[in-house]
């Protein structure tokens, strides 16, 4: 389908697939196994300035556009969903700095991430704090011109190799929600260590850690927008940055796709190749038909953010919900048309579907996804 | 220091069909890259570039559509690109080629104010010939040295370079202004950016006829070329071969037996 993109945006995406072709996929399964940080294909990718597409030109980058960040992040999921999320988890730890950040804040962090040179992240979750961020409980204590952090986040996406960290923490306990703040706090501040870096299941290129802050000292004047905005700027980061999840949902449902058509047409039953047989075309049709949907809900969520529309959650809501379920299903059919080969290592299939389920789950889960289209619904009822 | 990298546009594809009526390439639904071999010259004139300072301008004789590959070039980084191009160059074998890449170079150099390095692929993938760039330092008379695979300094004028062989490679100097051609061993190339590429949209590509760069009409094209074609032809496939099979001593055996011519 002609999604009718500019030249700009054409080139955002032949640089992108060109990347994922020749530097993602010959080293997907190297990191899947190995689970290193993929240092190495992060630097061409922040060479080729993909970093700069969701970083404003005043600070080094090529203008924010979450359409170009989709772009970019959709081409290299085709290839690989865990070196991608490395890439848009920076985008995601970038956002809230772009959207409160003061002036100094984005002079001194944005530069250096716009590059590529430093990695962000956002940590929010905790062991007993998912989807009901609000029980979060991290606290930051004012002492004279620092704030004092105590608590522990994980399952950090970039957690240990970002520099530059998001953190939520309660400044008041007793106002619940409204008591949250938000800081920037970098790697190698005082009392700030990383713990356990988890075994995941799928996007295993990424690294996913727990964050530790024992008495951690962190200079006032990174406080981020006002105290008890915290969940403003959470909320605002993930309206932002779910159609970035979405993108990635995308792009590993087309490339299982692709390698399901591929293997269609080369695997040979009952003296025939199996795209032959109407079953297989009929589930590539389906396939490719709910890929489609889904991308025209990402590119017109994508497009609403960046023309500047306020009320963008349910939207964006909706594209993320809609493109991880396809990814899900069209991951789980093309290995199924990959036979019993699909079901092991030496084939590429396999990791699309591990790829996928977290896309999921993280960034909200589907479900709380669901409560937040239901609720924009009941609200617009309400006015 | 002043660069010039001269590059060629070719099918992409290994496999060239060949029409064998007119002895010409096939180039319908073939897309067309860089040759592979000119991305490492390219490479390693921006290297040199990013070294030493100066200016980087890649030349291609082609048709019009090579502009394409003048922009890939900028894209990863040289300054300006000129296409060379009229209805009088075709037809030109590598001699003539390497003329009017020559009368180009030239205008170039008066322009800039002489240059310092040529840089060229060691052939085109799609012709083979590797001539073209020692013609062009012929034509120039200037030094060349063949399949560089190291520039390991350029000083006081003169640059030192490592040229492979089959048995290992040659250390060479060669005062400037010079030729190299290049090997895939020189470099890795990189890949364009973002804002490279955005700058290679909006870049001029000067376009330059015979007129322009006073090529002797004598020397170019068709009439130009002193190669005749005779006849191109695909050379038959191999025939398979023959496995030997048994234990070591019989395998052995036969082996000897076939080569003494024995058994069949």
């Amino acid at each position: 389908m002609d999604y009718l993109l500019t030249d700009e945006q054409k080139m955002i995406q032949e640089l992108s697939h060109k990347i994922a072709e020749e530097k993602l996929r010959p080293v997907a399964a190297k990191y899947d196994q190995t689970e290193q940080f993929p240092w190495d294909v992060l630097k061409l990718i922040a060479d080729a300035d993909l970093f700069g597409l969701f970083i404003p030109e005043d600070y080094g980058g090529m203008g924010v556009s979450v359409f170009n960040l989709c772009l970019a992040t959709e081409e290299l999921s085709r290839a690989c969903g865990g070196i991608a999320v490395c890439y848009a988890a920076s985008a995601l730890g970038t956002f809230p700095i772009i959207l409160f950040g003061s002036e100094e804040q984005k002079k001194k962090y944005l530069p250096d991430l716009a590059k590529g040179a430093k990695l962000a992240a956002f940590a929010l979750t905790e062991p007993e704090a998912g989807s009901d961020a609000g029980s979060i409980k991290t606290s930051a204590r004012k002492e004279g011109n620092y704030y004092i952090l105590n608590g522990t986040k994980h399952f950090i996406t970039n957690g240990g190799e970002a520099e530059v960290y998001i953190v939520v923490a309660m400044t008041n306990k007793s106002k619940g929600a409204r008591g949250a703040s938000a800081f920037i706090v970098e790697k190698g501040s005082k009392g700030f260590s990383f713990g356990k870096k988890e075994d995941k299941l799928g996007i295993r290129a990424s690294v996913t850690s727990e964050l530790i802050f024992n008495e951690c000292k962190v200079p006032a004047e990174n406080l981020l927008s006002k105290e008890g905005m915290g969940f403003i700027v959470t909320m605002k980061t993930f309206d932002m940055s779910r159609p970035g999840v979405a993108a990635q949902a995308l792009g590993i449902a087309q490339g299982a796709l692709e390698l399901a058509v591929k293997y269609a047409r080369q695997r040979q039953q009952f003296a025939k190749s199996i795209s032959s047989f109407q079953g297989i075309q009929w589930m590539l049709a389906d396939m490719a038909t709910e890929i489609e949907a889904a991308r025209a809900l990402v590119y017109a969520s994508a497009r609403m953010i960046d023309s500047g529309a306020k009320d963008v959650g349910r939207d964006s809501a909706m594209a993320k919900l809609f493109a991880s379920d396809v990814a899900m299903k069209v991951t789980t059919d093309a290995l199924q048309i990959f036979g019993g080969y699909g079901y092991m290592r030496d084939y590429p299939i396999e990791k699309y579907i591990r790829d996928a389920k977290i896309t999921q789950i993280y960034e909200g889960t589907n479900q709380i996804q669901r409560n937040i289209i239901a609720l924009a619904l009941i609200k617009d009822l309400a006015k | 220091m002043n660069i010039i990298v001269c590059i060629k546009q070719v099918p992409e594809t290994t496999e060239v069909r060949i029409n064998p009526e007119t002895n010409t390439l096939i180039r319908d639904g073939v897309k067309s890259i860089i040759n592979p071999f000119d991305v490492y010259a390219i490479e390693e004139g921006v290297r040199l570039k990013e070294k030493f300072g100066g200016k980087t301008t890649v030349i291609t004789m082609g048709p019009a559509q090579a502009e394409t590959a003048l922009r890939e070039a900028i894209s990863m980084g040289i300054d300006e690109g000129v296409l060379i191009s009229d209805r009088a160059f075709a037809g030109s074998d590598t001699w003539a080629t390497s003329y009017t890449l020559s009368c180009a170079i030239k205008k170039i150099s008066k322009e800039m104010g002489g240059f310092d390095i040529i840089l060229c692929g060691k052939q085109a993938s799609d012709g083979d010939t590797a001539q073209v760039g020692p013609g062009i330092s012929t034509h120039l008379d200037i030094p060349q040295v063949t399949y560089v695979k190291k520039i390991e300094e350029i000083k006081d004028n003169l640059a030192r370079v490592q040229r492979l062989t089959e048995e290992g490679f040659d250390i060479l100097e060669a005062p400037l202004p010079v030729l190299f051609t290049v090997v895939k061993e020189i470099n890795l190339p990189r890949l364009p950016s973002l804002k490279g590429m955005m700058r290679a949209k909006q870049a001029k590509i000067s376009h330059w006829t015979a007129k322009d760069i006073d090529a002797d009409l004598h020397n170019i094209g068709l009439s130009g070329s002193p190669t005749n074609v005779i006849k191109i032809f695909t050379p038959p496939a191999r025939e398979g071969g023959q496995m030997l099979v048994g234990d070591t001593a019989e395998v052995a055996d036969k082996l000897v037996g076939l080569l003494k011519g024995e058994v069949s």
